[in-house]
């Protein structure tokens, strides 16, 4: 019988039941645990991708600010006339020309002691090869060989077509990569992994190349030497990083010039032209379409098959360039007042009365765009009539400036159209692209895929648009194609999939952000066109570590990049703590902090969130704000007489600094007169409302060991800034930056002036 | 004013996997989302609650608006409190039936697999990665726990 349990059953029932319990306990712990990783992962993540787009909107802002210049700037004299005029225009010669002089490269010697790598063209698969090995072992390939690729490599886009048919009926598959950033690693890994290109080994690179990583110009020259050696099997995509404009500011302009030191210029000129050749897209056998960015509702591929994609030098803004005097005199004589005919010149503040240009979309205004959205437009807007009426009040403010400062005979246009003489490439004019040209390019160079439906502008960038499945499904149905493979966004998983498996993102930059911060991904396409994915992370180092640990190290670094951002906003963020602090307590609860610092930073992050890693120091939910800007500065700076104020301001800009400072110094040669530097920041400080006297920066200019002829080296002068944060310390008075504000609050209190 | 506080956190733990910006979520995310507010429900109250969110024809995501309400509320009542560290290491030691004070990485696996709301082997092979020390094989499970603790805090 055993209708009852006995004693040892009971007993063993319990302890099951007690086992199942404590082993739930257990997981029920855990899972909590995992959550809260995944949190914090995902926080972490935001803040990269939002301090980037952040980056890019500044982009955006500089535009404005030089347009700023053009208004309230007006130049008392011919040097400062001269300056201006040297910022906005570019001395340009005939662009075929220069291009054609080979004896660019041939006049350069090669010293006996160069054991890197030697090139001869036509280029042979074993020196592509050859040229892979070379840079794994660090070495770094002569500016000869350089420019003398370079060259052929102009040579050989130039033939193809802005849409590249690709066929897999000769190659078994094709491998399609994507964003690679200057990460050599990577690239060397995808063809250790993958193999390398070969006739049966077919490869696109989709864009972005360069800029951030440290070895972009290693990544260029073997992408292009590949695809001299196989021109059939090896193609490449413009991205939106293939700019110059861009790389001014992310990265790559500094690489070419510090690892060129002599022939940099040439080599940076050389690119401007390379990257303009660069096809727009690759079709895959008539049904797969890639793209670096995206597309819109209006993407038209035959439009964008048949424009002259050489004319798009950059993407961030329609260039001018410096006519030649024959045209000048041509155009003064034909001058109207409906001057409709003519280029329009890059830097005027167009963009705050036209409704046209996609990158100065700011929410009000946004509704104007020329483009279908989902944004209710307030009224039947007859877009012509609307630009028309506002370029002629910017015409007449713009004769008024333009007559002050000397400027040559410029007038403004709806749409360009050859001019009167026709093209004249001995006097070397240039067409410009027409709006709708920009346009359509831009669209697919900075696009990016959304859940919703419609199309909308990407104001987070600053340009192209957000598109939905259905403008991605229209796409497909009007070319008969079957899928959309872009890049142009990080992934944590280096792919993705969205719009119903519609497009596909691929990015192979890995650890992008910070080491362990994503994996990078290729895809590879065989004859039935079947995306098959391949992830891979290039450092080995973050396979070992558990994934607790993986997230805590990039969420270190991310903290870190926020936290000195928020120092650099230390002063508006003082302001808006005191409003939230009506009776002056010197405290704040956490909730107004949170609030506060959203409204000064624009970062849309989760604060409440992050507010354990950024706020140590409260008590009962309530934040004594001064003191915690206090430790925040404690971190940033080091020593105590430093205007924390002055700093924080130059640190708020330091990127945009240093791209002014190249833009100005538009040779590239490296250095800006005392001069162009005196007039640089008058022009910053006018706009960023900062109050430096001359004697100040005649100080500061004596301080960056500035004794050869007069001349500051840009790198020399934000090396010193670098500097100057951490050798205030060993007691190098000079170095410190003086401001002309005599409130003395002490290093940690940054006194709002 | 505790409640608006409540609705400011819930907002911003919601918004981080609101990715499109349209006040859903994804409900495989709703559990991280619960759980980085401070709750540690068991797998069967986490379905529970999301029943409670979930639209009427289950869509897949779920709505901030109906959200808001029933986390509130848990938040008030301090439902699905977590779990003290002596509790979590008497648990530990009641699996630990011989009283080693470790247990093996096979009865680990075991425990987590076979018993009270199953890993799945994605779970298991990632506590497994933290937690087994390679060369006895086993998990020290007072040392892992302190380790944890450490580690959040």
């Amino acid at each position: 019988m055993g209708s009852s349990t006995s004693a040892p059953h009971r007993f063993a029932f319990q302890n099951a039941e007690h086992a199942f319990k404590a082993a739930a306990l257990i997981q029920r712990w855990y899972r909590r645990y995992m959550a809260r990783l995944e949190m914090r992962r995902r926080c972490t993540w935001s803040i990269f991708q939002s301090i980037e787009y952040a980056g890019q909107q500044d982009q955006v802002k500089l535009h404005d600010f030089f347009s700023y210049l053009v208004d309230h700037f007006t130049p008392r004299n011919h040097n400062e006339r001269d300056f201006l005029n040297r910022m906005f225009t570019e001395e340009r010669f005939a662009q075929d020309s220069e291009m054609e002089k080979s004896s660019d490269f041939e006049s350069i010697e090669v010293p006996d002691s160069y054991t890197g790598p030697r090139l001869s063209f036509p280029l042979l698969p074993d020196q592509a090869t050859a040229l892979v090995e070379a840079f794994r072992l660090k070495q770094q390939l002569h500016a000869r060989y350089v420019l003398n690729l370079l060259y052929e490599t102009r040579k050989h886009l130039a033939q193809l077509p802005n849409i590249n048919r690709v066929s897999t009926c000769y190659s078994e598959e094709i491998t399609v990569c994507g964003d690679l950033h200057g990460q050599l690693d990577d690239l060397i890994f995808i063809f250790y992994k993958n193999g390398l290109p070969s006739p049966e080994r077919a490869y696109v690179f989709n864009g972005d190349f360069v800029d951030r990583g440290k070895e972009s110009v290693e990544i260029l020259m073997v992408l292009f030497a590949f695809m001299l050696v196989y021109p059939k099997e090896f193609h490449l995509n413009r991205g939106n990083h293939e700019d110059h404009m861009v790389n001014l500011r992310y990265g790559f302009t500094k690489e070419v010039l510090h690892k060129y030191k002599t022939h940099g210029k040439k080599i940076l000129r050389t690119l401007q032209d390379v990257f303009c050749w660069l096809p727009l897209a690759t079709l895959v056998d008539e049904k797969v379409l890639v793209l670096h960015g995206g597309i819109s509702d209006r993407t038209d591929l035959e439009f964008l098959a048949k424009l002259d994609r050489h004319k798009i030098v950059s993407t961030l803004r329609c260039k001018m360039r410096k006519e030649s005097t024959k045209q000048e005199e041509e155009k003064k004589t034909a001058n109207q007042p409906s001057s409709a005919q003519e280029p329009t010149p890059w830097f005027l503040p167009q963009s705050r009365s036209l409704p046209s240009t996609p990158f100065h979309l700011r929410p009000d205004k946004a509704h104007r765009a020329g483009r279908s959205c989902s944004i209710p437009c307030p009224g039947a807007l007859d877009r012509q009539e609307l630009s028309r009426h506002a370029r002629r009040s910017v015409d007449l403010e713009l004769e008024r400036c333009r007559q002050q400062a000397g400027f040559p005979g410029i007038k403004e246009s709806e749409e360009p159209s050859p001019l009167a003489s026709g093209p004249d490439p001995e006097s070397g004019e240039l067409l410009e692209p027409t709006q709708e040209e920009w346009r359509q390019v831009v669209d697919i160079l900075w696009s990016d895929p959304m859940a919703q439906e419609g199309c909308k502008a990407n104001t987070v960038r600053g340009g192209g648009c957000y598109f939905g499945p259905d403008v991605t499904e229209q796409l497909l149905e009007r070319y008969s194609l079957q899928l959309l493979i872009r890049s142009h966004e990080c992934k944590p998983e280096g792919y993705e999939f969205c719009h119903n498996r519609k497009v596909l993102t691929i990015f192979s930059a890995s650890n992008y952000y910070e080491v362990g911060s994503n994996r990078g991904a290729y895809v590879k396409l065989g004859p039935s066109l079947t995306p098959h994915i391949v992830q891979y992370q290039a450092n080995k180092g973050t396979h070992l570590l558990t994934m607790r640990q993986r997230i805590s190290r990039v969420e270190e670094s991310a903290l870190r990049a926020l936290r000195k951002k928020l120092f650099a906003h230390s002063s508006d963020l003082l302001d808006e703590f005191k409003k939230h602090d009506a009776d002056k307590t010197g405290i704040i609860s956490l909730s107004d902090w949170a609030a506060a610092v959203e409204s000064v930073l624009h970062l849309g992050l989760p604060w409440r969130m992050l507010r354990p890693q950024l706020v140590n120091s409260s008590t009962d939910n309530m934040l004594e704000y001064k003191t915690w800007l206090e430790s925040l500065a404690k971190e940033q700076l080091s020593r105590e007489n430093i205007q924390s104020s002055l700093l924080e301001k130059l640190y708020r800009n330091r990127s945009n600094l240093e791209t002014i400072f190249r833009i100005i110094d538009s040779d590239h040669s490296g250095f800006i007169s005392l001069d162009e530097f005196r007039q640089t920041w008058k022009l910053f400080s006018s706009h960023m409302n900062i109050d430096i006297s001359d004697n100040c920066i005649c100080d500061l200019a004596r301080s960056i060991d500035f004794n050869k002829d007069g001349q500051i080296d840009i790198n020399e002068f934000l090396e010193a800034f670098r500097l100057v944060e951490q050798s205030c310390s060993e007691g190098r008075d000079s170095a410190c930056p003086q401001s002309t504000d005599t409130s003395d609050g002490g290093p940690s209190s940054p006194d709002p002036h | 004013a505790i409640v608006a506080d409540f609705h400011k956190k819930i907002k911003d733990a919601f918004e981080v996997f609101d990715h499109e910006s349209n006040n859903t979520v994804d409900v495989r995310e709703i559990g991280t989302i619960i759980r980085s507010l401070g709750c540690c429900p068991t797998e069967g109250e986490l379905h529970d609650l999301i029943a409670e969110v979930e639209e009427e024809e289950p869509t897949g995501f779920i709505r901030y608006e109906k959200f808001l309400p029933v986390m509130t509320k848990v938040l008030l009542e301090r439902k699905y409190r977590p779990i003290p560290e002596d509790v979590l290491l008497r648990a530990f030691e009641v699996l630990d039936t011989a009283k080693h004070g470790f247990l093996t990485k096979e009865e680990l696996i075991k425990y987590m697999t076979e018993e009270g709301e199953p890993f799945s082997q994605e779970e298991m092979e990632e506590m497994l990665s933290a937690a087994i020390d390679p060369e006895s094989n086993s998990i020290n499970y007072k040392e892992y726990i302190t380790m944890m603790v450490i580690d959040e805090n």
